[in-house]
């Protein structure tokens, strides 16, 4: 099992994504963003949180056009697994690769603190492992997280079952508290919360775990 | 380039006394250029020099065992074990944050973090100290936004965990807001890199960000007093950049690693002219410098500019010429300025070149060794008067009064916009004593505070000296922890006045006295005076900052408490409440002396804690709001009522130092009791945890709404 972390120059949470992905037992692959694609057989690649490129400009827009990106995006489009946190979210967007977008949050201020989640499809190899319904507790960490979609990509996030995750209290102007969302053929998730900083019991919490335990099963019984 | 001729009007506005433009003639024999004027002016400025301080500082203890780097380089260094260190220093941005609060703080946060990765070490830690002015002040809430947002906006996108720090106000920061941050950082020990340049014919690169004309003159603005004119001097401050920021510490941290770096230091204060000469002078070597070769913001920069200019995210290095392409490689990589302005030279010179012109060519050695320094005369402050009596109040309403003022109402408005959790390695979020983060990759983990009461400190300087260190010290031991090491900042008003000086030296000679019998070194500091509007001084506020260890994460006092868990009190109580928050919230007053600090009893006291912390669910240190506030903070941490059986005002509010309060279960009690009394520590039985309503005496009210004013009164007031 193979996972490649993408590095951006302000990329700040890389790090903590590979410690997560060892863990969870994957061999781990830094890939800057300049280098033209991804190494040979990854698994999964993992955008990590951070800052891109300072986020001066709209946030993800520059990382998106990265050399990188165009790697990341054929290895989705031939079914490959990717998952973004935070400003890994944002990049799928800025590519396309995801729908919608993340605006500044609706208090205009940077919020860090433990956010209740609602796990709201089981329907994935990042959600098989919790429950529907189930109540979660994953810190965020964002300026900009307050997602927005129009009508129609809504009504097609709900009548596809695509929304992961939902706010329970909604930190940040969300539309439809939504925290978290999957791409059509559900092998990519975009979420702005950070799963991986709760996996031990020195994390103040462990309910991120159960996602990379999920992606674990999944590619081996793959 | 035509430079401007010399004149009073010119060397008053650098800041320099005649005396001072006389000893400059002297030392070089001649009529300096005006470029030569902006040096020495950078070097001799109160924030560079520390000429009205140095005397004193020299007296603080800052050496042991645990230390591998005093003061003098760019932070302290401490030994960890296992081969590792922690760098770490604490710095003020006070003038500039008034000045443009986001930019101001910003820029501050980044130059402590320079600070430290510049020796090597990756910044896994930062903190805040800030004080404010009066809260219904019409400045205040503006400054506030604009601070924490700074902070935030820098450390976030650096992507270092802001892990503590104090937010306090009082009306004698209505003209002078502090903002001190702490940052630190881990090294191998014996990859540490320092400031002094050695061998000659060496490059001298310069890294980074390129140079604007922003900042110049900074640090002479740092080292005055404020009036009216204020506005004028926002051209001064910085402007920060933190995403090149974060690429300069990732491309320093590659470059260490290929061997390419002699030595090297960060651009601060003063840039250019303070970071080559410091490295020239520790190395006993020139330095020649062409501008020509500077990377430039703008156009037609002067030579004064250049040498002058605080343009962020700047460092300079020698380099090891055998490695220059690996170097410049790194550099490239990360899209940074990679240029080699100059050499080191046998000679002791500072030789500026621009345009095939000689700009400033001065004696290097002299710039910084024949700086004045001063032994400003001093009062010593006098006794407090004694106090008029104290009313007593309902406990109740006391604890209202206290959590419902932003002074001690939980700041999770101020926290909950620094990203305190990047890294995974966060243990203990801020919110209550101080922050834990674990050593990465390791059973260890580190505990950091920041610690002072500026009221203590007005009172009676040597006693509040003590309490800033000792207080610190508790902190950290409240974790479990074993402090190891402080850095001070040191805010004070205008030295030239013998009353502010003389409230100096007190504290000085109390954190003196404190960190010696503590065993806890001063490893690196900064000082800000002049922190006064209109001739009227700040409260005299030296800031400890404190790092203890935790050999195995494990150790760490964490817990909460439970319904059924006894409160335990360690430490005596005599109900002293001169200078108290309650006298201050609740009546207005600030008389009476500073509560004496018993460093023997600190010492035990902390011992005690230490070694008995298996016994130990939850801790916390008593200082102000004394024991009432520590057991309604622990209590409301738990999510669980509390119950104190004295219901009399000194009790409860009075704040006599060396105590903690414990949450245990009855059995561990037990043991501790037995424990105290082996080791000689005063402990006590004060009540317990439980049920849903705060009671203390014969008063009570539910935990709940005491809750909801303690996490609503920050930000109604001020959000």
């Amino acid at each position: 099992m193979k996972a490649a972390v993408i590095v951006f120059p302000g990329s700040n949470c890389d790090r903590d994504l590979a410690v997560a992905f060892r863990k969870a037992g994957f061999q781990v692959d830094m890939v800057w963003h300049k280098d033209q694609g991804l190494p040979e057989g990854v698994d999964i690649v993992g955008i990590p949180g951070g800052f891109s490129f300072g986020d001066y400009l709209r946030c993800g827009a520059i990382a998106g056009q990265s050399p990188v990106m165009k790697g990341v995006a054929a290895h989705v489009e031939r079914g490959g697994y990717a998952l973004g946190i935070c400003n890994g979210f944002q990049v799928l967007c800025e590519t396309g690769l995801l729908p919608g977008a993340l605006m500044r949050n609706a208090g205009l201020k940077f919020i860090c603190r433990m956010q209740t989640l609602s796990v709201e499809t089981t329907n994935s190899v990042f959600t098989q492992n919790y429950d529907k319904g189930q109540q979660i507790d994953i810190p965020l960490a964002h300026h900009d997280g307050n997602y927005v979609i129009g009508a129609e990509g809504l009504a097609a996030l709900k009548a596809e079952d695509r929304i992961a995750f939902r706010y329970v209290g909604n930190p940040n102007g969300a539309i439809d508290d939504i925290a978290g969302v999957l791409s059509e053929n559900r092998r990519v998730l975009g979420m702005m919360p950070h799963p991986e900083r709760v996996i031990d019991a020195n994390h103040g919490g462990t309910d991120g775990w159960a996602m990379f335990t999920g992606l674990t099963q999944a590619l081996v019984a793959a | 380039m035509q430079e401007p001729a010399i004149t009073p009007d010119i060397i008053a506005a650098h800041g320099l006394s005649p005396d001072e433009y006389q000893r400059i003639l002297e030392i070089i024999g001649r009529e300096p250029t005006f470029t030569e004027l902006g040096i020495f002016s950078a070097m001799w400025n109160e924030h560079c020099s520390y000429k009205s301080s140095k005397k004193w500082l020299r007296t603080l203890p800052t050496d042991g065992p645990q230390v591998i780097c005093g003061p003098g380089e760019n932070a302290g260094v401490i030994d960890i074990g296992d081969g590792q260190a922690v760098v770490f220093k604490m710095e003020s941005h006070n003038h500039p944050s008034y000045i443009e609060p986001y930019q101001g703080a910003a820029t501050g946060v980044g130059g402590i973090l320079r600070d430290v990765f510049t020796m090597g070490a990756r910044p896994i830690a930062a903190m805040n100290a800030l004080s404010f002015g009066a809260v219904d002040h019409p400045k205040t809430r503006q400054l506030v936004h604009g601070v924490v947002e700074g902070i935030g906006g820098y450390g976030n996108c650096f992507g270092v965990p802001t892990v503590g720090g104090e937010v306090r106000f009082h009306p004698a920061y209505n003209g002078n807001c502090l903002v001190n941050a702490f940052a630190a950082g881990l090294a191998d020990a014996d990859k540490i890199f320092y400031s002094a340049a050695s061998g000659v014919g060496m490059p001298v690169v310069y890294l980074g960000a390129k140079t604007g004309r922003d900042g110049v003159g900074g640090a002479t603005m740092a080292s005055a007093e404020f009036d009216d004119a204020i506005e004028e001097k926002r051209p001064t401050v910085q402007v920060g950049d933190p995403f090149t920021e974060k690429r300069l510490m990732e491309a320093c941290m590659e470059l260490m690693q290929t061997g390419a770096v002699i030595s090297i230091q960060d651009m601060g204060a003063a840039g250019l002219t303070c970071s080559a000469v410091e490295m020239g002078d520790k190395g006993g070597l020139g330095i020649q410098l062409n501008l020509d070769h500077v990377p430039q913001r703008e156009d037609a920069m002067s030579a004064y500019e250049m040498m002058l200019s605080e343009s962020q995210e700047r460092m300079l290095m020698v380099l090891n010429p055998e490695l220059e392409a690996e170097a410049r490689a790194v550099f490239e990589k990360w899209d940074l300025d990679f240029a080699i302005v100059g050499e080191t030279i046998p000679e002791d010179r500072f030789l500026i070149i621009h345009g095939n012109e000689v700009m400033a060519d001065l004696p290097l050695s002299k710039l910084s060794s024949t700086a004045p320094e001063y032994d400003r005369p001093w009062v010593e402050t006098p006794a407090a008067a004694e106090m008029e009596p104290v009313a007593g109040v309902d406990p109740i309403d006391g604890l209202r009064a206290l959590i419902g003022s932003p002074n001690y109402a939980a700041k999770q408005w101020v926290y909950e916009q620094y990203d305190h959790m990047v890294m995974a390695d966060t243990v203990r979020a801020p919110g209550l004593g101080a922050g834990v983060t674990r050593v990465h990759g390791t059973e260890k983990a580190l505990a950091f505070t920041s610690d002072v009461t500026p009221r203590y400190v007005k009172a009676n300087p040597f006693e509040g000296g003590k309490q800033a260190v000792a207080e610190a010290y508790r902190n950290i031991t409240a974790t479990g922890a074993l402090p190891l090491a402080t850095t001070d900042n040191l805010n004070f008003g205008n030295p030239e006045k013998p009353e502010i000086m003389g409230q100096f030296v007190g504290a000085i000679k109390g954190i003196g006295a404190a960190v010696a019998a503590l065993d806890v070194p001063i490893v690196s500091g900064n000082v800000s005076l002049y922190n006064e509007t209109d001739g009227q001084g700040i409260l005299p506020t030296p800031t400890i900052g404190a790092v203890g260890l935790l050999d195995n994460v494990a150790d760490l006092i964490g817990g909460t408490a439970r319904d059924g868990h006894v409160a335990v009190l360690v430490g005596e109580t005599t109900g002293h409440l001169g200078q108290s928050a309650l006298l201050y919230e609740v009546f207005s007053r600030e008389d009476g002396d500073a509560p004496h600090v018993d460093l023997e009893a600190e010492k035990r006291n902390g011992d005690f804690i230490r070694a008995n912390r298996g016994l130990i669910d939850m801790c916390s240190d008593l200082s102000d709001g004394g024991l009432a506030l520590a057991a309604f903070e622990m209590a409301e941490a738990s999510g669980v009522g509390v119950t104190l059986d004295a219901g009399d005002t000194p009790t409860l509010f009075g704040e006599d130092q060396a105590r903690y309060l414990i949450a245990c279960s009855f059995d561990k009690a037990e043991a501790l009791m037995v424990a105290a009394g082996q080791a000689g520590v005063s402990i006590t039985t004060v009540g317990r945890f439980g049920g849903e309503k705060v009671r203390m005496g014969g008063s009570e009210a539910p935990l709940a709404e005491l809750s909801a004013t303690y996490r609503t009164a920050f930000a109604e007031k001020l959000g």
